[in-house]
């Protein structure tokens, strides 16, 4: 390893960044504690900094009542919830599968025209979806997958997968394949070179490209508002939903779904950091 | 080493590893993602209208002559461009600047780095939630500040230079993480011995950056401004979330238009026309974008 420009800097150095750092991070900051205010403080003027924490708009996700009235019913939420894991679960898992196995071969056996299939694999990834969203939104209206978790789960496996298959490329080149060929010339067969030697190293690659495509997964906006019905409907589908008209914005309500997802990210962004950079590119810059 | 023999023994045959391992995700972006997009060409050059029983009737180049000469697509493309120069010019300086703080080792690095990062990651929905609930009028922050000076309560997405400032802030906000995190990587890849040569030599600071760290850091910092302006560019959920549009068509940013056009008047091969000069541009962008990636890589050996 060449020796890096990286200076020391002590504990002003931290001040300085912290400071930059709360600044930043202060709307995150500032949903958090509308999750925990009472609505009542929500709509103070001036805002209320010091409150009184109050966990009803969690409990509010899931059970409402209507204005005036003491009777509680479902919001159907956890059904969102789960739509959410179970897409973003399903799909991941099929484009991981398939986005490996086609970085595997990309990797290793180029065909001619390599670069251009991955041109094209990137293309499809980097078009505006709203403009591919259109025929397959006719084309699923014809079929009747609109509004089924088979649609849903088939197009975000594609949208997955040309990140999938970038990302996990990118792993395999970084491999030695000196130790692939030893092992063949020692006999073994493709498969086990393939599971017993190439998958074991890049296992925190493929945790990395998952993580990072249950993310982007979960994020989607677009294809979910177009293409599920309300038996399929996702998270941040929900969340536009809940924000409906211009008035009565029910803010405590909205920072509190945020902050369920909050937790996880956190916890992410800080333990893939040195993959945040290839993840955030679609794998097209290591470092 | 190969005993099968037929159709599986030419299946399997080693010259064929490399399409069989590529043959399903191919086959699968060919059927979900390509041949729809071809179809979709195909309908570019009817007339055809999704909410209508009437059959697509062929009609050459017209959706493309009414896209370019009669509509406001223009307008809409100048509301992108601003949008995208703005925010891409905001999130290069400020990320630059953010990239320079955290180009030293300093204690509690990763856990600030983490805080800075996470704008990032969050959805567009969440972002488009948090400065909806700054910008609001009566109880927002914003407009309390502004309170504070003016007496009188402050709507800034009413107004067209505001909403479009308004998306503008939210979307630098939320990507001034990823240009950083590209400078970053331009910065601690600068190699420790040159700074070292310099300070012996007495070179200044400028001239340092110039001569020394500029020149590590421009090829990402290109990549940075192709990547940002290709997103960018795309930027819909935002928009969808803080103005819909709105007020007017201030904020009606192309793949907002594109998706008013399909979805609402149900224009339906008019919009894929429109998409086809969208799907031009972002082809270009992305090739220049993957060019200087080959072409740093190659420098890199």
């Amino acid at each position: 390893m060449r020796k890096r420009a990286i200076g020391e800097a002590g504990w002003g150095w931290t001040t300085m960044a912290a400071i930059v750092g709360f600044i930043y991070f202060f709307p995150v900051l500032f949903m958090i504690l509308t999750a925990f205010r009472s609505r009542m403080d929500t709509l103070a003027t001036p805002p209320k900094w010091f409150f009184s924490p109050t966990l009803e708009n969690f409990y509010h996700i899931f059970y409402r009542s209507t204005a005036g009235s003491t009777e509680y019913f479902a919001t159907g939420f956890h059904m969102y919830f789960f739509n959410s894991i179970y897409i973003a679960g399903v799909s991941v898992l099929l484009a991981l599968i398939i986005g490996t196995l086609a970085a595997y071969g990309f990797s290793r056996y180029p065909l001619r025209g390599n670069d251009t299939y991955l041109f094209i694999i990137l293309t499809t990834r980097m078009l505006p979806p709203i403009i591919v969203i259109i025929p397959i939104f006719l084309i699923f209206r014809l079929t009747g997958l609109a509004g089924s978790y088979t649609g849903i789960i088939l197009l975000y496996t594609c949208f997955n997968l040309p990140f999938s298959i970038w990302m996990m490329k990118s792993f395999f080149d970084e491999l030695n394949t000196e130790i692939e060929d030893a092992a063949r010339m020692d006999g073994s067969s493709e498969r086990s070179v393939f599971f017993g030697i190439c998958i074991p190293q890049v296992k925190a690659g493929l945790a990395a490209t998952s993580v990072f495509a249950l993310i982007l997964t979960w994020n989607e906006f677009l294809f979910a508002l177009l293409l599920t019905g309300k038996g399929t409907r996702t998270m941040p589908n929900a969340m536009a939903r809940t924000i409906g008209g211009e008035i009565n914005v029910d803010y405590g309500l909205l920072a509190a779904m945020i902050c369920f997802f909050l937790v996880p990210i956190l916890l992410i962004t800080y333990v893939l950091q040195n993959q945040l950079l290839r993840g955030v590119t679609f794998g097209t810059i290591k470092k | 080493m190969n005993r099968n023999t037929g159709f599986i023994g030419w299946f399997l045959d080693p010259k064929r590893r490399g399409p069989l391992l590529i043959a399903p995700a191919i086959i699968l972006l060919l059927l979900v993602n390509i041949v729809p997009l071809m179809w979709s060409l195909g309908l570019s050059f009817f007339k055809f209208r999704a909410n209508q029983m009437k059959p697509p009737s062929f009609s050459w180049f017209y959706n493309y002559e009414k896209m370019l000469t009669k509509e406001n697509i223009w307008e809409s493309l100048q509301t992108t461009g601003i949008v995208v120069a703005s925010s891409v010019f905001i999130q290069m300086i400020l990320g630059f600047a953010l990239a320079m703080l955290f180009a030293k080792k300093f204690p509690l690095r990763r856990i600030i780095l983490m805080l800075v990062l996470t704008p990032m990651m969050l959805s567009y929905v969440a972002v488009g939630i948090f400065f909806k609930l700054f910008y609001e009028p009566e109880f927002g922050l914003l407009s309390q500040f502004i309170q504070i000076f003016t007496g009188e309560m402050y709507v800034l997405l009413a107004t067209p230079a505001g909403a479009l400032l308004g998306v503008i802030v939210a979307d630098a906000w939320q990507w001034t993480p990823f240009v950083m995190l590209l400078s970053l990587a331009g910065l601690v890849s600068v190699p420790k011995y040159l700074y070292e040569a310099a300070e012996i030599d007495r070179i200044s600071w400028w001239r340092q950056f110039t001569t020394i760290t500029f020149p590590y850091v421009r090829s990402l910092l290109l990549l940075a401004v192709l990547f940002r302006t290709i997103e960018t560019f795309k930027i819909f959920d935002l928009v969808y979330i803080l103005t819909n549009g709105g007020p007017g068509t201030a904020t009606e940013t192309i793949a907002v238009l594109v998706y008013r056009m399909a979805f609402q008047y149900f224009r339906t091969s008019n919009s894929t026309a429109l998409g086809y000069i969208l799907i031009f541009i972002v082809i270009v962008l992305t090739s220049l974008y993957l060019y200087v990636i080959k072409k740093r890589e190659s420098a890199d050996i």
